[in-house]
């Protein structure tokens, strides 16, 4: 009990970074996805092409080669980053990856007709996208993006391999120290685990806040 | 009176691939008037509509509202005077029937929200829905859903309305609360151009009549002239088809 009390604001210190890891790469993949997303489903050939090569190629390679090509691999050609944000750009490429696929499959989900209807008023592209398909979509990604969310919070773990001082790796500290692997690792899992059901939590919440009739996406409890 | 026609159709050609939907249509709607188009499925009708306000772009051919040609340069500011209702309602799913009548006034016509408002409930009663304004699509039936669509047509004051099918997707029951919200629109003249199976109505408000058929206009003329004395036979049959299939008319 004691050794728990102890390790708890060292774990917490680490925690903080795996949060600061989880939304800035969050961050970084959402503002790629959404122009990625957009070009999927409205860009003309080339750019369509261009960024389906990058969904591709990066929702292929293991995160772990992933950061070790940023880390080890890019200062050859010069370009050195700190550890975190080695981090940050891994974690972010390959959840922009993910995140485009989100975003795409819910602007699809959005009805031909809806745009359709939309234009038939006088509506720009622009405005058929702004006021009826993007407020449609954000709706339908809400439930895959808070599992994406978890997916980046978990794998934020994989920058212990490029020594960054998140919650793991404070864990490892601890146990080398101490000699207390298992219990350690299970303080560890369970602020994951607590970390996840928060963020599923929030939005939850969000989810609810913008609920609308005819677009509920879990099962309506009566 | 002004004999200028509102909408004017010259020579509309379409060809999706290899297959011509529109072998070059000719149309006039005068104001107030109604046109029904009849026809097999798959002869162009649909894309006749679509083709009117460049929803689907034509290959050839000019449409003139008031005189005016659309082009795809004005076509943002035309397609405001021209009110489309859809087979499959289309309304907008996030919105209420409110929002789905005023947000081409509010968005596209920039009309301050009150007023917009007003027009809108004005709209919603005219159609008997003013009730059900808080509603969203998925809790009105699918008569209601294209009643409101109606109102949204309608709430732009358009110069023309085009109706593509509006009670095909309708259960039989609906068919008739739709039908009646435009019979009431076209004594109240409004011009509207609309293609449809329902032989009731066509016969009852239609101006005129206009039988289609592999992309062209295979006849046109009264709706006494079309039902009683076809000028050709392929009219006369598919006229017989219809009634068999719908009956001859809807109370």
């Amino acid at each position: 009990m004691k050794l728990i009390v102890e390790s708890l604001p060292v774990l917490l210190k680490g925690t903080l970074v795996t949060i600061e890891l989880t939304l800035a790469g969050l961050t970084l993949g959402l503002v790629i996805a959404i122009p990625v997303s957009f070009f999927q489903v409205y860009g003309a050939r080339v750019p369509r092409l261009v960024c389906s090569i990058y969904e591709r190629t990066f929702r292929s390679i293991p995160l772990l080669v992933l950061l070790m090509l940023i880390f080890y691999g890019l200062p050859e050609v010069g370009i050195k980053l700190e550890p975190f944000f080695a981090c940050v750009l891994g974690l972010g490429l390959r959840s922009s990856a993910y995140q485009s696929q989100i975003f795409r499959g819910a602007i699809l989900s959005v009805g031909k007709g809806q745009s359709v209807a939309a234009l038939s008023l006088g509506m720009t592209r622009f405005q058929v996208f702004r006021h009826i398909v993007f407020p449609q979509a954000l709706r339908f990604s809400i439930v895959p993006w808070t599992n994406e969310l978890t997916i980046v919070l978990k794998d934020s773990s994989m920058a212990y391999a490029l020594g960054v001082v998140e919650l793991l790796r404070q864990g490892s500290y601890i146990i080398a120290r101490t000699y207390e692997p298992m219990l350690i690792f299970l303080l560890c899992a369970a602020i994951y685990l607590a970390l996840t059901i928060f963020a599923n939590r929030i939005l939850g919440f969000v989810e609810k806040k913008l609920r609308i009739p005819g677009f509920e996406t879990r099962e309506v409890v009566h | 009176m002004n004999q200028q026609p509102v909408l004017k159709i010259v020579d509309l050609r379409k060809k999706y691939g290899t297959t011509e939907i529109l072998k070059g249509v000719s149309l006039e709607l005068k104001k107030g008037e109604t046109k029904v188009i009849i026809g097999p499925s798959g002869t162009g009708k649909s894309t006749l509509l679509l083709c009117i306000n460049r929803l689907v772009e034509p290959d050839s051919g000019k449409v003139f509202l008031e005189g005016e040609e659309i082009t795809p340069k004005n076509v943002h500011r035309m397609r405001q005077k021209i009110g489309f209702v859809f087979q499959d309602f289309n309304l907008f799913n996030h919105l209420t029937a409110l929002d789905n009548v005023r947000i081409g006034l509010i968005k596209v016509q920039k009309i301050r929200k009150a007023e917009a408002t007003e027009i809108a409930m004005e709209q919603l009663k005219k159609v008997g829905l003013a009730d059900k304004a808080h509603l969203y699509p998925s809790q009105l039936s699918g008569g209601q859903k294209q009643r409101v669509a109606i109102a949204r047509a309608l709430a732009t004051r358009p110069k023309v309305i085009l109706f593509d099918e509006p009670t095909s997707a309708l259960d039989p029951e609906l068919i008739g609360e739709v039908l009646s919200v435009m019979v009431d629109l076209a004594k109240s003249g409004m011009t509207m151009l609309v293609v449809t199976h329902e032989l009731g109505f066509a016969r009852s408000v239609a101006d005129e009549i206009v039988f289609m058929e592999n992309g062209v206009i295979v006849e046109q003329g009264t709706p006494s002239e079309i039902f009683t004395n076809p000028k050709t036979e392929r009219t006369r049959q598919f006229l017989r088809r219809l009634t068999e299939l719908y009956g001859e008319e809807r109370k």
